[in-house]
């Protein structure tokens, strides 16, 4: 056995982390408007890494450094789903940036820290590396939401959002050192065995609770909800994009790594506290979503009912559902990027959409956005012909296969519930009357990545198999 | 060689999606292009198959290209069965939309001038009309390669749904949104028993797969269902019943046949595509498909018979009366549809089918011609306002000439052939109501020769009876317009003489049409089969040929000769006209029994059960509620990063003891 840990096995991070630093030089050297050359080292780095990543990791079943870090294919998906989502958001990002004067290395500097730490997330194999992945991108997150520093919404959103991410992570730890003292280990494979073997463990049962909690956090589900609105509006969008996306692919991570593989012995326990945050999660995001008039404040609502959706398919339990629960995650990712950049690249009298009525007449002006919107709004509600569809469908037959067929039928009156606020944009962007001036102020390349984006989401529900495919094989 | 066959819906359906999403920045010409290009590879690779199906001895291909999903055990998917039944269809379907699409080229060019100015939808509407048009070619082809009923029931739809965007894409006419909801309302009573057929036989069958459910009927031929309690049905006669619904409504058989007529708002090119060669006649090729359900059924195959010959002769009456040029060739088109069913009705699926085809090219023709005067009289319709177009238009003068002559079923023109077949056919059949339907086909041969032939003469000959203005501006269409009716005008006339033999009597459907040797009206005809020439002088010796030689003499006698006697006929013979003018009363039983029953129906339920019990106490209650809930969780999300903590820590406790409780038993 060999002292020095398997350093290529980690390429990449090392990869992802010499890049940072490379980017942050970059910035403040290389001459050059609006961060053009981080903008592109950005995009490779990610590109790279995903190469990288698939490369070395798809299909290995192997550890390093002292078996903290584990190499699987499910740490492949969550990765490159993390990567593309990212790359999306920072493509979408980058124009309405420069509209507003907020375009700086240092958004892609810690862009990808949030990435690195996601990733660090994604392959953790022990409590440690779990919290130090979480914490990383956590950090990263806080500081981009508060990036327009002359904005006072923007700092109170980051305000709240550090307070109560330090509150929860206090939590997560807590419930970490009971783990710990229940089993002795820090290492999951260890906890796993110790917590097969010794079901009754008291200690353990506890310190599940505020491990739970701490996820519930990460995804934002109810009641642990309450920083998403207010965060999801305060935050520049470029941001809102970003957290909206990626981290909820890296939730899935933190939950499938803590409590699935570390903790997948007390299924019975963790399914109960999932059932209960699902329901609210999906009772509370859509039933406070119908009153919203903001449109960044709606899509704030929906996350929470998309999540609900994402735990019912983890709460299941099975490869099947976790499969579905990660489907779920990415697809809804796709979707809500394009939402989101819809926000940032209309533009009514000068100012980006602010409430839903600000849409009003984008059919009659701007036909492909129009369609592009109808799709995404499709997909969100869970259409046949679109991918939210078939991410629907399969959390709801895990659900319904593990015998929560109540529940299920919960989650379909919900998201018949949740069909109405998505009409109702799509009523205003196509009925309403169009009067002032409502523009799509991105030059043709960024029109060109949202009908992309739009079309991805009809393509992935017309023809979902190789995706879900993926999700399958990253679990079995 | 199967990998091509996908191409054959998608090029036009690629057409139609660059057309219609990108109409604006490629213009009219490559609009145009761009489906034309679609809908000929289409075409060409159609006739490709045609060849290897029957000359190249290719096996017939029935295979699955992509599925969508699999819901328990019934797999939703798109496949093709491509035999030689589908390859003749796809071949007509084809080649007259290519024709259809050079001709639209001259009759929308100036398509500006038929939308207010400043018009919304008159923008780029050239465009979306060759949009239109692809995608129907595309919905068709969908419709007629599918194996499975799902995939039927989408093309059904789908060219159901083109037909109604169509009918009314003069959207700023009044009468064609009426027309275009008419459509769309008759045939929803169509499709809904097309639907209850489709669920019959899955339920009964477990399959949506065509020959999965050939296999399973034949397996258990004498299996029932009981609707009403105590009388047991076949299921297979149950659901071909249902499925003719569906046909009766999309191939406007009586009495859902109204909508027909009406559709004529729509422009002449889709008339001709849509409303005569190819949509109306989806329903014959859905019986001939499903020959093997059919054949198992006399009583289905009774209906059929008996409502083909309501349609056929009573429909061709009402032609008679019509004024309006396009009205008279879609009357015809109703009667020529009812010849169809007849066919099918007494087992000689063979001659429904050719006579499908051979009406395909003839009709097409004749809407084409029609719509090429109506160019030349600047959208004027009404016959009477018409006359002596001859000289003015030579080319359209001899195509249509060739047309109504293929149409009343003149010796060596292809429609005598398909024609003659099926009343032969008939005569030889003898299942209930056969008799009936004899005599209507027959009588039908006379009221076709006389309207068809009071339309030639009413445009071409006689006085010129239209203004001096349209006079100075009567010339020749462009030739756009008149080459498709030259290249529609060669298989109207030589396609009867080639086809009759192997079509009918030969092996030409092989076993894509299946009869039951007991019900094979065409194998008798065939046992004295000796060649075209014989059978063309054998109708020397039948009546057929007289009755049409007596319809063209009579209107020649009537429109030429004594221009004034109708006048006088019709103030004689006054209740009979009155009949035939308002159609038998259909659309007047429909508009105030159905649609003002169906109004009276929904006022009473909108008042007393929407407005009362639903929105009262249901929605508004239940909206109210949920508006409450919605208010309180507004106040909750009150701002205060204390109240988020707070809420957080209440979140953790109520979880520990929901659970640590639940662990212990406390609950």
């Amino acid at each position: 056995m060999s002292f020095m840990p398997d350093f290529a096995l980690a390429a990449p991070e090392i990869w992802v982390a010499a890049m940072i630093c490379i980017v942050l030089v970059a910035d403040l050297f290389v001459p050059g408007k609006n961060s053009a050359t981080s903008y592109y080292l950005t995009l490779l780095t990610l590109a790279v890494a995903a190469w990288l990543t698939i490369d070395a990791q798809w299909g290995a079943e192997a550890m390093t450094f002292s078996d903290m870090y584990i190499a699987d294919s499910l740490g492949v998906v969550l990765k490159v789903a993390i990567y593309g989502l990212a790359a999306l958001a920072f493509v979408y990002s980058r124009d309405s940036l420069i509209r507003n004067k907020l375009m700086m290395g240092e958004f892609f500097v810690l862009g990808l820290f949030a990435v690195l730490g996601m990733m660090v997330l994604s392959s953790a194999n022990s409590l440690l590396t779990i919290y130090v992945g979480l914490e990383m991108f956590s950090l990263a997150m806080y500081a981009l939401v508060a990036f327009n520093r002359n904005s006072g919404t923007s700092a109170e959103a980051a305000l709240k959002y550090f307070v109560l991410g330090a509150l929860s992570s206090g939590i997560l730890l807590y419930g970490m050192s009971m783990v710990y003292g229940g089993t002795g280990s820090l290492d999951l494979g260890e906890i796993a065995a110790v917590a097969a073997a010794d079901g009754d463990n008291i200690l353990l049962l506890f310190g599940l609770a505020f491990l739970i909690v701490g996820v519930a956090f990460k995804f934002g589900a109810v009641p642990f909800h309450m920083w998403i609105p207010d965060v999801y509006q305060g935050a520049p969008t470029p941001v809102t994009l970003y957290l909206g996306t990626a981290p909820k692919v890296a939730s899935v991570a933190l939950f499938m790594r803590l409590i699935g593989d570390g903790l997948g012995a007390f299924a019975d326990q963790w399914q109960t506290m999932l059932i209960v945050l699902v329901i609210l999660s999906l009772a509370v995001g859509n039933i406070a979503a119908l009153v919203q008039t903001n449109f960044k404040r709606l899509l704030a609502y929906s996350t929470v009912s998309h999540v609900g959706f994402i735990l019912l398919g983890l709460m299941a339990g099975t490869e099947e559902g976790y499969a579905a629960g990660l489907f779920y995650a990415v697809t809804y990712g796709i979707t809500a990027a394009g939402a989101f950049a819809m926000v940032m690249l209309l533009q009514r009298d000068g100012h980006e959409i602010g409430d839903i009525s600000d849409l009003r007449g984008l059919f009659q002006r701007h036909g492909w956005s129009a369609l592009v919107l109808l799709l995404l709004m499709f997909s969100m509600t869970g259409i046949p012909g679109t991918v939210g569809f078939y991410a629907k469908l399969l959390v709801i037959q895990a659900a319904v296969n593990v015998g929560h067929i109540w529940l299920a039928a919960l989650a379909i009156v919900f998201s018949v519930i949740g069909g109405f606020y998505y009409l109702k944009v799509l009523k205003v962007a196509f009925f309403d009357k169009p009067e002032g001036e409502l523009e799509m102020v991105a030059p043709g390349g960024y029109r060109a990545v949202l009908a992309g984006n739009g079309l991805a989401v009809l393509l992935l529900g017309l023809f979902p198999q190789a995706l879900i495919a993926v999700c399958m094989a990253a679990l079995a | 060689m199967e990998n091509y066959y996908i191409w054959i819906p998608l090029a036009p359906l690629l057409g139609a999606i660059i057309a219609g999403l990108g109409g604006k920045w490629i213009g009219r010409a490559g609009a145009h292009t761009v489906t034309i290009l679609g809908v000929a590879v289409s075409c060409v690779l159609s006739l490709m198959t045609l060849y290897q199906q029957y000359w190249g001895g290719a096996e017939p291909y029935n295979g699955t290209v992509y599925t969508w999903a699999v819901a328990d055990g019934i797999n939703i998917e798109v496949g093709f069965l491509i035999d030689r039944l589908t390859a003749v269809m796809m071949s007509v379907v084809t080649f007259v939309s290519l024709m259809v699409h050079v001709y639209t080229i001259g009759y929308m060019a100036h398509d500006e001038e038929n939308w207010p100015a400043g018009s919304r939808a008159g923008t780029n509407s050239y465009q979306r009309f060759f949009a239109y048009i692809a995608l129907f070619t595309f919905s068709m082809l969908m419709l007629v390669m599918a194996n499975n009923f799902m995939q039927l029931f989408f093309g059904w739809e789908a060219v159901g749904l083109v037909s109604y965007l169509l009918i009314g894409f003069w959207s700023a006419r009044p009468s064609a949104v009426f027309a275009n909801l008419k459509a769309f309302l008759v045939n929803r009573v169509g499709d809904f028993g097309f639907l209850l057929g489709i669920g019959a036989l899955l339920a009964f069958y477990g399959s949506l797969d065509y020959l999965e459910i050939f296999d399973a009927a034949r397996a258990q031929p004498g299996l029932t269902m009981e609707i009403f309690p105590g009388v047991a049905w076949s299921v297979v006669t149950v659901a071909c019943i249902l499925l003719f619904v569906g046909a009766m409504g999309k191939s406007a058989q009586a009495p859902l046949h109204v909508w027909l007529p009406d559709s004529m708002e729509g422009p002449t090119p889709i008339s001709a595509l849509i409303h005569a060669a190819t949509m109306v006649t989806a329903g014959i090729f859905m019986v001939a498909r499903m020959s093997p359900l059919y054949e198992m059924s006399e009583v289905a195959l009774s209906v059929v018979l008996v409502i083909g010959a309501i349609t056929a002769f009573f429909m061709g009456l009402i032609g008679i009366v019509q004024n309006d040029i396009k009205r008279v060739v879609a009357y015809s088109t109703l009667s020529q549809l009812g010849y169809m069913f007849v066919a099918l009705g007494a087992s000689a699926y063979a001659a429904g089918v050719f006579h499908l085809v051979t009406h395909a090219f003839f009709k097409a023709l004749l809407f084409l011609a029609a719509g090429s005067v109506i160019i030349a009289m600047h959208h004027e319709q009404d016959m009477r306002k018409m006359g002596g177009l001859k000289k003015y238009m030579p080319i359209t003068y001899w195509t249509m000439l060739l047309g109504s002559l293929a149409l009343i079923g003149t010796p060596f023109f292809s429609g005598f052939y398909s024609k003659d077949a099926i009343i032969e056919a008939v005569g030889a059949s003898d299942r209930i109501g056969s008799t009936f339907a004899y005599w209507a086909v027959l009588l039908g041969v006379f009221v076709t020769a006389l309207y068809s032939f009071r339309l030639f003469f009413l445009v071409f000959h006689g006085k010129e009876r239209m203004d001096e203005h349209t006079r100075s501006h009567l010339r020749e269409s462009p030739l756009v317009v008149t080459v498709p009716l030259i290249l529609l005008a060669i298989p109207s006339v030589l396609l009867g003489l080639y086809a009759i033999e192997p079509m009918l009597f030969g092996d030409f459907f092989a076993d894509s049409i299946y009869v039951d040797e007991a019900n094979d009206v065409l194998a008798v005809i065939g046992s004295h089969w000796e060649g075209v020439l014989a059978f063309t002088l054998h109708a020397l010796a039948t009546p057929t040929l007289y009755f049409a030689a007596a319809g063209v003499l009579v209107a020649w006698f009537l429109y030429l000769k004594q221009p004034d006697l109708p006048a006088l006929i019709r103030q004689r013979a006054k209740p009979v006209y009155k009949v035939l003018e308002s159609k038998y009363w259909w659309d007047e039983i429909y508009q105030y029994g159905f649609a003002g029953g169906g109004r009276a129906l929904g006022y009473v339920l909108w008042k007393l059960g929407d407005v009362a019990i639903i929105d009262g106490l249901l929605v508004n209650g239940t909206a109210r509620s949920i508006g409450r809930a919605a208010g309180v969780l507004r106040r909750v999300q009150s701002g205060y990063l204390y109240h988020y903590a707070f809420a957080m820590i209440i979140g953790l406790l109520l979880l520990l003891t929901f659970y640590v409780g639940g662990l212990k038993g406390w609950f």
